[in-house]
């Protein structure tokens, strides 16, 4: 493979950028695993939110839960199927040889990621709507029933509410990144099983540290850096006053993570040998 | 000129399962990235241990706790109404009430009429007046009935139910040396006893005399989200007054200091003793109250080290699909069975080996570090310490076998690896670290998912005689240390079952 990338007549060619998409597209479209991914996506956060609002009780007011928080939280495990999801859209290709022939068909390696980035975020959005949308409704319909009702402070779930906007729009902001994040690493690591376990580390180990973390000055900024605690404050809807990090603050740091994740992916790919 | 032929050194087959060990074992070996990672994985766990944020909260708040004659943090704060007794002696008194005052959520009210359920009103030998000095008290509680207890961890019952004008309990305590021995009755002529304490190094002249306590207010019925309460205080009414020596002038202390707004005190008309007081005589634990922290918690890079294995573990299997050396592997031993327990052997070995060592490190160097930044870790004896290690190790090496039994079955390193961390993490997640679930759902999590495991390092004891939040959030698991790592191998057995089982039936 040549170092350097081919640059062709057609550099700033609009028809170039989409025929990368159109391809990435394709592949996305025809891969057997995408649509099942994406249905999992759908079937693990909706499930595991409307476990966690079953299990969640409210018996009077000021009872300090977040039935947002509670109704979302499928999103833990939703974002490792994203995560699989996005480390295979490249980490996939590596393990089957068959970034050979995608570099060989659009040489131009950003063109190339940023088409991959592109259909990714799509799909995951699109997932992760209907994936955030039915376990609103699922906890809209469950958590009344265990005492979030208006007498405790708790009108019904609802998106004309702007903090559950937030929270909603949030969450589906936060798996689309969750997918770049994933992205980013696995071009840089190249390696699907490798990529996998670095992505659910940098999620799943900041929380784990943050809490076995006594000092609570430490534990504050380690809940203020980390990708999963950060980007998830954007589903705060009570108590906002408390928490370490503001919710569109957060979900910034985890556009930051992203970002450099992306970064250092592109980069690499730029430089090394496919 | 002769030429010999060409004869393999090997020898023939059929190989023996020594065989394939060592074959696996070349395999492992020889993957340079693999052995980085159990080292890498190793030193995650040592690095967790020894970082800068490893405090107690303890030395932000600046507290600190007398240590009682077991070498334990304790509570011991109390209204003491006390006379010196030299020698052998005996006290006798009848307890005709215990009332209390609890607090109300709403920050700034009044308390409110109420008695915390281990609200203790009674008599007590102590050594001094000196907290965490040994003793031995017999008291009426606001619901545990008459309790004999001593040098804070012991407590055995007495006659059960609550005291009142009509229903009075009479106490007795009586030094025979290092003896104590504590009697209750109902009536002042029918006594019955309780226990027995030896308090080994008893001066010659104890402090005897009526004390009352009440601990801290908690209320935990709204789940984690809500725990509140507050300081609670409790009054004892005593008479009937026996000493078995010559009686001397009482003096009232309170002991362990007065807090701000204290109100104890005590007072006494015609032989009938009013003592107020508040605090506790008991073990301090970790929790809503808790100050110290407990030797868990210089293995949090257990996790960070469990994930690095995983994806060895993982890809210890998915690698041999991947490269197609899977048919190389089944050409040269065809029971496949014998291939996924050798793999198993190695694979269990190896994380096993790099996990007793770092967790060793991390154990006893991360407690060095947390002492050195001034924070109180909860004691426990060498044999808990080589539990929490040994069982860490295991707890790392079983996840890692399960690993390598889930890449067999998906056959794909990267859903191998996310099923695995997903599968121990997320529970725990969900019951400790960010507990969202209440604690009832969250300690049937924690018997049934893998992450049950992590009881193995539980070190904190639950006293039955101390109200608290005995949570999964707060270090204590549901199920004792082995019986939550036999969970995990249980897992480890079904994972394994299923991979013989699609090993044999599948086309490699």
């Amino acid at each position: 493979m040549s170092r350097v990338p081919a640059r062709g007549t057609r550099r700033a060619d609009p028809q170039y950028a989409g025929h990368a998409l159109h391809a990435e597209w394709t592949k996305a479209r025809t891969a057997g695993g995408t649509i099942w991914l994406l249905l999992a996506v759908i079937a693990a956060t909706v499930a595991v939110g409307s476990a966690v609002a079953t299990a969640t009780r409210c018996p009077a007011a000021g009872c300090g839960q977040d039935p947002a928080k509670a109704s979302l939280s499928g999103i833990d495990l939703g974002q490792a199927v994203v995560a699989i999801l996005a480390v295979l859209a490249i980490g996939g290709e590596y393990g089957t040889g068959m970034i050979l022939l995608t570099l060989t068909a659009i040489p131009r390696r950003t063109t190339m990621l940023a088409a991959k980035a592109a259909i990714l975020t799509g799909l995951v959005m699109v997932a992760s709507t209907v994936a955030v949308l039915g376990s609103l409704l699922a906890g809209r319909l469950i958590l009344p029933g265990h005492g979030f009702i208006p007498a405790h402070g708790y009108p019904l779930l609802s998106l004309a509410d702007g903090p559950y906007l937030r929270a909603a729009a949030g969450s589906v902001l936060y798996l689309g990144l969750v997918g770049l994040l994933g992205l980013g690493i696995a071009t840089a690591i190249r390696d699907s099983a490798v990529a996998i376990g670095v992505v659910l580390g940098l999620l799943y180990l900041f929380p784990v540290a943050a809490a076995a973390v006594a000092n609570p000055h430490w534990q504050r900024h380690l809940e203020q850096i980390a990708p999963m605690s950060a980007g998830l404050a954007i589903q705060a809807t009570t108590g906002l006053r408390g928490v370490p990090i503001s919710p569109w603050a957060g979900l910034g740091v985890l556009a930051a993570w992203a970002a450099g994740a992306m970064l250092a992916g592109g980069l690499l790919l730029r430089l090394r040998d496919a | 000129m002769t030429v010999t032929p060409y004869q393999s050194r090997l020898r023939e087959g059929p190989y023996g399962f020594a065989d394939l060990l060592h074959a696996e074992w070349t395999k492992f070996r020889t993957v340079r990235g693999w052995i980085i990672a159990v080292i890498v994985g190793g030193l995650a766990i040592v690095a967790f241990a020894l970082a800068p944020s490893q405090q107690g909260s303890c030395n932000v708040s600046g507290c600190s706790a007398p240590v009682g004659p077991g070498g334990e943090e304790v509570s011991d704060s109390f209204y003491f109404v006390h006379q010196p007794l030299a020698g052998n002696g005996s006290i006798t008194v009848r307890v005709t009430s215990l009332t209390g005052q609890i607090p109300v959520p709403v920050p700034g009210a009044a308390m409110r009429a109420g008695l915390v359920p281990w609200a203790k009103a009674g008599i007590i030998i102590k050594a001094s007046t000196s907290p965490g000095s040994a003793y031995a008290a017999m008291m009426v509680t606001g619901s545990h009935g008459v309790r004999m207890q001593y040098d804070f961890t012991q407590d055995r019952p007495g006659i059960p139910g609550a005291v009142s004008a009509t229903s009075p309990r009479w106490l007795r305590l009586t030094r025979s040396g290092d003896t104590i021995t504590g009697y209750d009755s109902a009536d002042g002529t029918h006594w019955a006893q309780v226990g027995t304490a030896t308090l080994a190094g008893l001066p010659q002249v104890a402090q005897v005399g009526l004390f009352t306590t009440s601990p801290q207010y908690l209320q935990t019925s709204l789940g984690e989200a809500s725990i509140s309460g507050g300081p609670s205080v409790a009054t004892g009414v005593f008479d009937h007054v026996g000493l078995s020596w010559p009686r001397g002038a009482w003096a009232g202390d309170n002991v362990g200091g007065s807090s701000p707004g204290n109100t104890a005190g005590s007072s006494q008309a015609a032989g009938t003793f009013t003592v107020t007081g508040t605090g506790d005589i008991a073990p301090v634990v970790s929790g809503g109250g808790g100050a110290g922290v407990s030797i868990a918690q210089t293995l949090v890079g257990t996790f960070a080290g469990l994930i690095v294995l995983v994806v060895v573990g993982a890809m210890f299997m998915t690698a041999e699909y991947r490269r197609r050396l899977i048919r190389v592997t089944l050409t040269a031993a065809p029971r496949r069975g014998r291939v996924l327990a050798a793999k198993a052997v190695i694979i269990g070995g190896v994380t096993f080996g790099a996990g007793l060592v770092s967790a060793a490190i991390a154990v006893i160097l991360g407690q060095r570090v947390l002492r050195g930044n001034g924070a109180y870790v909860y004691p426990a004896s060498a044999l808990t310490q080589v539990r929490v290690i040994v069982g860490t190790a295991a707890v790392l090496a079983v996840t890692a076998v399960i690993a390598l039994a889930i890449g067999t079955i998906l056959r794909r390193g990267i859903g191998a690896v996310a099923v695995v961390v997903v599968v121990i993490v997320l529970p725990y997640m969900f019951t400790v670290a960010a507990p969202i679930l209440p604690p009832g759902p969250a300690d049937w999590l924690l018997r049934l998912s893998p992450a049950a495991a992590f009881a193995v390092q539980q070190t904190l004891i639950q006293y039955p005689q101390v109200t608290n939040t005995y949570t999964a959030a707060y270090g204590y698991y549901p199920l004792p240390p082995w019986a939550g790592l036999a969970v995990l191998c249980a897992w480890a057995a079904l994972a394994l079952s299923l991979a013989v089982f699609l090993l044999r039936r599948r086309d490699a």
